[in-house]
């Protein structure tokens, strides 16, 4: 049973991540008025899986040692453009779905693209697409408005058989058909490998360039699913600054609380679902504990502080101090 | 054009033509013919800056030949990456190893052509090929799915060699590969390399280890400044051939005398029951003024940590350390290095701990005196510059300018560069760790001169070696370590290579069970 | 090609050189020395805030609690004056942001968490405290005077104010990183931070330092802003935090930390300022400022930012 040791002890970020989600979830059921009702599971999946897609956008080129500051603008991007063309025929929302999802990898392999072939920093060149992303958004919806294929929303936002919020099992099924075979394939990997130690990985064969490309890729992709879900929810496109460097921030969180390392080399997509779930939790609690308004940004931000704070435990048992330094 | 002296029977495996590698204005390969044959161990040799790891770098396919030919089985054929050589068959393992270290064990060793199962990963099968190859190396208790970074160094470079393996290599190359193992780890590669050679695979050996060479190697290379200039077979040199052969001019292996005492000088650094659980305990020693101690023993005893906690980089030492009688404790280099204690270290990685390689010769000299060079608020640049070109005269360091940075620099000059940093904050006790690693023979010459002189004027001096020669040309006494306690000192006719194997070796081999890291 | 000419400094002085020029094309009085001093004047906030960014950049950190530290500086000066006296204003919305600086700086030296997600944690509860603040009794958020002249107001030769502030604050940040034993302690960090400290530098200090002087430059930032204005709002910074990233990266700073100039920083502030309001000359709607802002940031990077190939 050493295998299983090993496997849990190296994925203990993604299982405090989870025990996290169950207590905080439990104490924002065990107040809430109605109890652990599908209506309020519904809701709650909503806005978790939102940000859930974002946060599992953000993982993947932060595992290859890189950040995606756009991943929020690409998601506001995606939301502006399915507020146009996801509607009419069958047809027509088929192909306009494949196109939102398709503008999101290419906005993703955008920002690849610059990254491997024009060898600039993640952090500036992202800071720029999403610049760039951003603005097509503000082309497309310069004031909030569209609309979007009403039963296919209804659809997605409520629940299967009565009981499963939908979003939940889109969830389950996109972790299922993007991220498994991703992390078990040996273009996955090398994106670990290339987190870890980039230097090692090329001697040692890897191929650098397909894999960085394929997380950025990926990652836009992903946004683009969020992108999607948000006008499901909203029944509209608004290009909002705001939101999206929101979403970009709390997605960060998110992979950080999951148990990823910011450094790249380790982590994964679960533990920031449950990151994600976290972070939205936190902000329910408030709701339900009837904080004063007036004191909620302080409170999220308190628990957001401790929350990814968690790791500094590690520091003080650290006998020999020059392992602090990477 | 040298003609390597092989035999008649077989073309030879791989053979470079008119092989030439320039770096801007600094060539590093002129003109270099070599070759190598199958069913051998061929050792290269030469100083650093010889050229000899450009070499390996091109025929692993990590840098691209400036001019000439490479023949591989009479194809010729150039590797643009190190992908496209290892698919050839040709397989290295550098002194920086290529493990990543967040990866499992099993992840490593098949980190390029994993057996796989409907196009993905087969994790089971995946484990089943590292085991075996692990217990190939005689590692058959590194468990595959454990995280790379959570092994020592040894089995790090163990596991290396495991994934080397796994490449199935005709031509194997290995640069530096046995620096950091423990003495039954390399026992396990020499008869491992037999193994392949006797299977008919080409062998291709770096290494600075004289012994290692007569051991294993049965033709030798020699490289200097670039070119090749001899191949002979084992035994035709003798060690001090090798050596004139790899330097270039008449060498004697001569260190400065050590000075006779009537009696044991002023204490200036005394340890009394010094302990780190679990890797030191009761540490005794004394090291007086213008003494030269040396640090002894097999790898990974202990010595590395006891330099360590002395400096201040290690939480929870016990035991009592007293400098010049004054008790004292250093929880950070900042205070080691204070004028009240008067510490310094030249640590065991240059590149990496030692030296900011980007930025200038400047910048890195003064990086542990600027205090000492700072007027009121600024830096007295025109002090700084007068201290540091005293120092690099003194301590002859090749260097036009000293504001190019140090990457420029060759491997001895830049650890000539690590200790003027440290000469320039005029401590009083000085702590090496393994500072001639990697140095060439030259350089080695002039700081063994240079450690005397700072004895003769009075400053102690701990000096841990894995070189046996240095050791006992260098040393007033030898502590030998083993398992973090000091077995034996040895003093002045005690102190021969052959007293300190024997003692590294004494209570291990009494005892029942090998040393080992 | 002489090193000097393809140093980043360089090269982005020359773009702003064609920029001036691309917008005289457009406009005769772009060149004129009150537009052109206007322009300083805007680009000296977003100049105090890159100060105190860049050194933090150059540790290999990154503070990205500047959009609410602008905001703490601001409100907290406007408060101070309507609590106590209007001549404490400034101090002390200086000093709050100092102390949230000092808080990064320990969560990031002693507790060892990354700079990007500890400073993110502090922007959002330095948001609930200035929520906070402003939901209760009659928040005092009205400009003093002084705060008003400093940042509007032209005393000398018709320079403004607030650029003669930018100019003291830059000589400090470049004395200090040229001059003094901290600067060469900031560029080791951000080298090789193991070299620093095995070589006796008192790493953890100077962190703790840096992202205070970064709090102080936010806040004095903040305060300007709010003598700009008036008064102090809420998410006042939140315009500030990108651009000053920019301005530090195409200032020819490394992101990784270790290499830059303060020279370049200059640079690269005027570039945006330029960018920005060339944009907003030719009445360019929001849209296409935004791709182009994108669009220039990456094309000049192309030229002077770009990595080297990995090769080991």
């Amino acid at each position: 049973m050493i295998e299983l040791r090993l496997w849990v002890v190296q994925r203990s970020g993604m299982f405090l991540a989870i025990a996290l989600f169950i207590l905080m979830f439990g104490i924002y059921i065990g107040n809430h008025p109605a109890g652990l009702t599908v209506n309020v599971a519904t809701t709650a999946a909503n806005k978790g899986v939102l940000l859930a897609l974002v946060a599992m956008a953000q993982t993947l080129p932060v595992l290859t040692g890189g950040l995606d500051l756009s991943v929020g603008m690409v998601f506001i991007l995606c939301n502006c453009l399915a507020s146009h063309i996801v509607i009419g025929s069958p047809l027509q929302v088929a192909l306009g779905i494949i196109a939102v999802l398709a503008t999101g990898l290419a906005a993703g392999a955008v920002s690849g693209t610059i990254i491997v072939y024009g060898r600039l920093q993640p952090i500036i060149t992202t800071l720029a697409t999403g610049a760039i992303f951003y603005g097509i958004a503000l082309l497309l919806r310069p004031v909030p408005g569209g609309e979007i294929d009403t039963n296919l929303a209804d659809f997605v936002t409520y629940q299967l058989f009565d009981t499963v919020p939908t979003t939940l099992v889109l969830l389950v099924l996109v972790t299922a058909a993007v991220w498994l075979p991703f992390r078990l394939s040996v273009t996955g990997r090398a994106c670990l490998a290339i987190g870890s130690a980039e230097g090692a990985a090329f001697m040692s064969g890897v191929a650098i360039a397909r894999a960085k490309l394929l997380a950025y890729v990926l990652s836009g992709f992903l946004a683009a699913l969020a992108g999607l879900l948000l006008t499901f929810i909203t029944f509209s496109g608004e290009a909002s600054a705001p939101a999206g460097g929101t979403y970009t921030l709390n997605s960060i969180a998110a992979v950080v609380i999951g148990g990823t390392s910011l450094f790249g080399g380790s982590g994964g997509v679960i533990g920031s679902i449950f990151g994600a779930f976290v972070l939205r939790t936190i902000e329910d609690l408030l709701f339900v504990f009837d904080l004063p308004p007036l004191w909620q940004p302080l409170f999220q931000g308190i628990v957001l502080l401790a929350a990814v704070s968690l790791g500094a435990g590690r520091v003080f048992r650290l006998r020999n101090r020059l392992e602090l330094f990477g | 054009m040298i003609d390597s002296p092989l035999p008649d029977d077989g073309a030879p495996l791989l053979r470079m033509r008119g092989i030439a590698k320039r770096y801007g204005g600094v060539t590093a390969l002129d003109g270099v013919d070599f070759a190598c044959r199958a069913g051998s161990i061929h050792a290269v040799l030469g100083e650093n800056g010889a050229g000899k790891s450009t070499l390996i770098k091109i025929i692993a396919g990590v840098v691209q030949p400036s001019a000439g030919e490479m023949f591989l089985a009479d194809h010729p054929v150039r590797f643009a990456t190190p992908a496209e050589a290892t698919r050839n068959g040709i397989v290295c393992i550098f002194q920086e190893l290529s493990l990543l270290p967040d990866l499992t064990v099993a992840d490593n060793i098949c980190i390029t052509d994993p057996p796989r199962r409907f196009g993905l990963i087969d994790g089971r099968a995946q484990r089943r090929r590292a085991a075996e190859l692990l217990a190939r190396v005689g590692c058959a208790d590194v468990h595959p799915m454990e995280l790379v970074k959570n092994l020592t160094l040894s089995r790090r470079q163990m596991v290396e060699i495991a994934k080397a393996l796994g490449r199935k290599p005709k031509l194997l190359i290995l640069d530096e590969a046995t620096s950091a193992l423990t003495a039954a780890d390399v026992a396990s590669v020499y008869a491992i390399l037999h193994r392949l050679r006797d299977d008919g695979l080409a062998i291709l050996y770096i290494s600075h280890r004289m012994h290692e060479i007569a051991e294993l190697a049965d033709l030798c290379s020699v490289f200097r400044n670039g070119r090749h200039i001899e191949t002979f077979a084992k035994g035709r040199h003798s060690d001090d051939e090798i050596v004139e052969l790899m330097i270039g001019r008449e060498y004697r292996h001569v260190f400065p005398p050590k000075p006779v005492r009537a009696a044991p000088p002023p204490p200036v650094l005394t340890l009394d029951r010094l302990s780190w659980a679990p890797r030191l305990h009761d540490i005794s020693l004394t090291v007086g003024s213008g003494e030269i101690v040396g640090l002894g023993g097999l790898d990974g005893q202990g010595q590395r940590e006891l330099l360590l906690a002395l400096f201040g980089v290690l939480r929870g030492v016990t035991g009592s350390i007293a400098v010049a009688g004054r008790p004292v404790r250093p929880t950070s280099p900042l205070q080691a290095k204070s004028p009240k204690i008067g510490m310094a270290l030249i640590p065991e990685d240059r590149k990496t701990e030692g030296l900011m390689l980007p930025m200038s010769v400047r910048d890195n000299i003064s990086l542990a005196s600027i205090a000492q060079l700072t007027r009121g608020l600024t830096v007295d640049r025109d002090a700084e510059t007068r201290r540091i070109d005293d120092m690099v005269r003194q301590l002859a360091i090749k260097v036009d300018d000293i504001d190019s940075p140090v990457a420029t620099l060759s491997g001895g000059n830049q650890q000539k560069v690590v200790i003027a940093k440290w000469l320039m904050t005029e401590a009083r006790i000085i702590l090496l760790n393994d500072p001639t690693r990697g140095i060439d023979v030259g350089t080695k010459q002039e700081m063994y001169q240079l450690l005397r002189e700072l004895a003769d004027a009075g400053a102690a001096i701990l000096l841990y070696s894995t070189d046996y020669d240095e050791l006992v040309g260098c040393c007033d006494r030898v502590a030998i370590l083993y398992q973090g306690r000091i077995l034996r000192e040895l003093r002045g006719t005690e102190i021969t290579e052959h007293n300190i194997v024997a003692s590294a070796l004494n209570l291990g081999l009494a005892g029942g069970t090998e040393a080992a890291a | 090609m002489p090193r000097i000419l393809v140093r980043p400094e360089f090269l982005a002085f020359a773009f702003i050189g064609v920029m001036l020029l691309a917008g005289s094309l457009y406009s005769a009085n772009f060149l004129s020395a009150t537009y052109l001093l206007q322009q300083l004047q805007v680009a000296s906030f977003l100049g105090i805030i890159a100060s105190g960014a860049m050194i933090v950049i150059l540790l290999g950190h990154i503070d990205l609690s500047i959009p609410w530290v602008v905001t703490v500086g601001g409100m907290m000066s406007t408060a101070a004056a309507g609590w106590w006296d209007p001549a404490l204003a400034l101090p002390f919305g200086v000093l709050c942001g100092l102390v949230v600086g000092l808080v990064n700086g320990i969560g990031v030296a002693f507790l060892r968490i990354p700079s990007m997600i500890f400073t993110l944690g502090i922007n959002a509860v330095a948001q609930g405290l200035m929520v906070l603040h402003t939901g209760g009794f009659a928040p005092q958020d009205k400009a003093t005077p002084f705060m008003h002249w400093l940042s509007v107001e032209r005393s000398l030769l018709g320079i403004p104010n607030a650029l003669f502030v930018w100019l003291l604050v830059g000589s400090a940040v470049a004395a200090i990183l040229g001059r003094t034993p901290l600067g060469r302690y900031i560029y080791a960090i951000g080298n090789r931070e193991a070299v620093a400290y095995l070589s006796g530098v008192d790493t953890r200090g100077v962190l703790i330092i840096c992202f205070a002087i970064s709090g102080a430059c936010s806040a004095l930032a903040g305060v300007l802003l709010a003598g700009y204005s008036d008064k102090a709002y809420q998410a006042m910074g939140d315009a500030y935090l990108l651009p000053a990233i920019a301005a530090v990266v195409l200032g020819g700073t490394n992101i990784l930390g270790g290499r830059g100039t303060y020279l370049g920083t200059v640079a690269g502030v005027i570039l945006i300022g330029l960018l920005q309001s060339i944009l907003s000359v030719m009445q360019m709607p929001e849209a296409g400022r935004q791709i182009i802002y994108g669009t220039v940031i990456i094309a000049m990077l192309l030229v002077y930012g770009r990595g080297s190939r990995v090769h080991s």
